[in-house]
């Protein structure tokens, strides 16, 4: 089985983010990078199935050089080589021109399963991954926590909400977008790390026509969300009373119990 | 031009983000001097369509076919395209819910677009809207506008609007039933099911209490559960909890949990990183007991205690017992 594994390399999560001048984005000058949470789970499972059923994983990222940090510790976990799709502003696309520039990337490896996480950390759209299946005419599930891929098809156990979970049984190929934390991530190894050194990393640049769509949603501004909130403090130091003060604030003043 | 809403159901019960959806539509619908529309999407789903169609809209239009009984992203988004292809809205506003993120970025692909996903708020100025998302995990919002030619995609976050404040309307909307072409389903879901069984609907709580890192073992969850049962309200937690396994997945609250907006929300020793605060910043009133007087929680809540959980929430249910007799 070839598994496609969608990586995308985001600001790390304890990052202090500093919005730019012209407040449309922040500050990447002095950014740590790191990959993208879900993402690194798409990996782990990836990685699972091919230990399971044998073949072949193959990671792709798109973004400027840096985005090789993620590839290589990709590589260095298991994966067998990888797709970089370079572009200095490839981040910044919106999520159909994103799926179309990766669509166009893997197409020609003709994959069993693409995998991506969820979501991405930075602008969080959950969509990437969904139109890639349909631009690539392959049928997806998202949100999906366990994946059995043993019989000819695949089941796959999506999350739904409020504690609700259901299987699904699809064809193959699919694209499969993955919830975090659906098992324990593996480090990379001393001996994965020098391994990892041989393997391929294959450069493409998108097609002139998949650049050229128009973005269609544009950023006037960002801000740091209004603080609406001026929190009454309670007790003064003292607990006990704080609780008494705020049962009574709760009942005659919010008016919720 | 009109605005289109999408409502969620699930065996005929509507998913209530859509009335929010609803009200989210009737504002831009007021602002922009459009008419509003619903969308029912199942098959025989005449009776969900009645549910709605109290509401101020100039109808109710259930797409039919038997291939959408079930839920499916293939059968949906047949079944969307071409209710949009025939209305021709000027927007399709959905909740941001896990089904509409399962099957709408296909949808708006169809149309050769993305979604404006995952809004918290929508504004017209001069006949424009801009949408406000929430970017970076919530830690920044981004105003966001768009050129594109009709429709235009626009999800709401749970909680952005309010539900009860749909505007009802004067006479019942009418209910246009079509029936809709739809092409190969290529997923066959089977049953949902539950992996707990008293497993809830965070969602649907009207008061919440949630625990953190702070209530420091198992053992000391009874305290929290007994505030809770005094609240008449349902026990949560921040993922530490869950991860730990000291209560079921279905108890989390945050990014990877449940997204939340009860009328009271207490959070116990929980320091409010913002996976947490995405999934209940939109709860009504919102009580903090940590500690740490620099916890980001306190950033969000309206009132505060700075101190020791342990001494405070056994005075504070009995505080509520008394109350209530």
């Amino acid at each position: 089985m070839k598994i496609v594994v969608m990586m995308k390399q985001v600001a790390n999560k304890d990052a202090i983010l500093r919005i730019n001048k012209d407040a449309t984005w922040i500050d990447e000058g002095d950014l740590s990078f790191e990959v993208n949470e879900s993402d690194g789970y798409a990996l782990e499972e990836a990685l699972r199935l091919k230990e399971k059923h044998g073949g072949e994983v193959v990671v792709c990222s798109m973004g400027p050089q840096r985005v090789k940090t993620v590839i290589k510790d990709a590589l260095a976990r298991g994966a067998d080589r990888a797709i970089h799709v370079v572009g200095d502003n490839l981040q910044h696309v919106s999520p159909y021109s994103a799926a179309g520039i990766l669509a166009e990337a893997v197409r020609e490896e003709q994959p069993d399963l693409v995998m991506t996480g969820l979501q991405s950390d930075d602008y969080g759209y959950a969509q990437t991954g969904v139109i890639m299946a349909e631009l690539l005419g392959i049928p997806h599930a998202t949100i999906v926590i366990e994946i059995d891929a043993s019989g000819e098809g695949l089941r796959v156990k999506r999350e739904l909400e409020s504690g609700w979970y259901q299987w699904y049984a699809m064809t193959k190929p699919a694209l499969l977008t993955i919830q975090s934390g659906i098992s324990q991530i593996r480090y990379a190894t001393l001996k994965g790390i020098m391994a990892a050194k041989k393997k391929e990393i294959r450069e493409v640049t998108p097609s002139a026509e998949t650049i050229a769509r128009p973005s269609q949603q544009h950023i006037k501004k960002i801000y740091l969300p209004e603080k609406t909130k001026q929190t009454q403090f309670l007790g003064n130091g003292d607990a006990k009373a704080g609780a008494v003060a705020l049962v009574e604030k709760l009942h005659n003043e919010a008016r919720v119990i | 031009m009109s605005i289109l809403v999408f409502i969620e159901h699930r065996d005929g019960v509507i998913n209530k983000t859509s009335f929010e959806a609803i009200a989210a539509a009737q504002v831009l619908g007021a602002d922009l001097q459009q008419d509003v529309s619903a969308v029912v999407v199942g098959n025989g789903v005449h009776g969900v369509a009645e549910q709605v169609s109290g509401y101020s809209l100039a109808k109710v239009v259930c797409a039919e076919n038997e291939k959408l009984a079930e839920y499916t992203p293939d059968g949906y988004t047949y079944a969307m395209e071409s209710v949009i292809r025939s209305l021709n809205p000027e927007y399709v506003i959905m909740p941001h819910t896990y089904l509409v993120r399962d099957y709408a970025p296909k949808l708006a692909a169809r149309f050769g677009k993305a979604m404006i996903s995952d809004c918290i708020r929508a504004k017209v100025a001069d006949g424009k809207v801009t949408f406000t998302r929430r970017i970076f995990l919530g830690k920044i919002d981004a105003d966001v506008t768009s050129d594109s030619e009709a429709p235009l995609f626009a999800t709401f976050q749970s909680g952005a609007y309010r539900g009860d404040q749909a505007a009802i309307g004067s006479s019942a909307a009418p209910i246009d039933t079509m029936q809709v072409e739809v092409g190969e389903v290529r997923m066959k879901p089977e049953a949902p099911f539950q992996e707990v069984k008293q497993a809830v609907d965070l969602t649907k709580a009207e008061v919440i209490v949630a625990i953190g890192r702070g209530i420091k073992s198992k053992d000391n969850i009874q305290l929290a559960e007994k505030l809770a049962e005094a609240l008449g309200g349902d026990i949560a937690a921040s993922r530490p909890i869950c991860d730990a396994e000291w209560l079921p997945i279905d108890r989390q609250i945050g990014s990877s949990g449940q997204t939340v907006a009860p009328k009271l929300y207490i959070a116990l020793g929980i320091s409010g990183a913002i996976q947490h605060l995405v999934g209940m910043k939109n709860a009504g009133t919102i009580v903090a007991i940590n500690k740490d007087p620099e916890a980001p929680i306190f950033d969000i809540a309206d009132y505060g205690i700075v101190g020791d959980l342990f001494e405070a929430v056994p005075v504070m249910t009995e505080e509520i017992k008394k109350l209530k007799d």
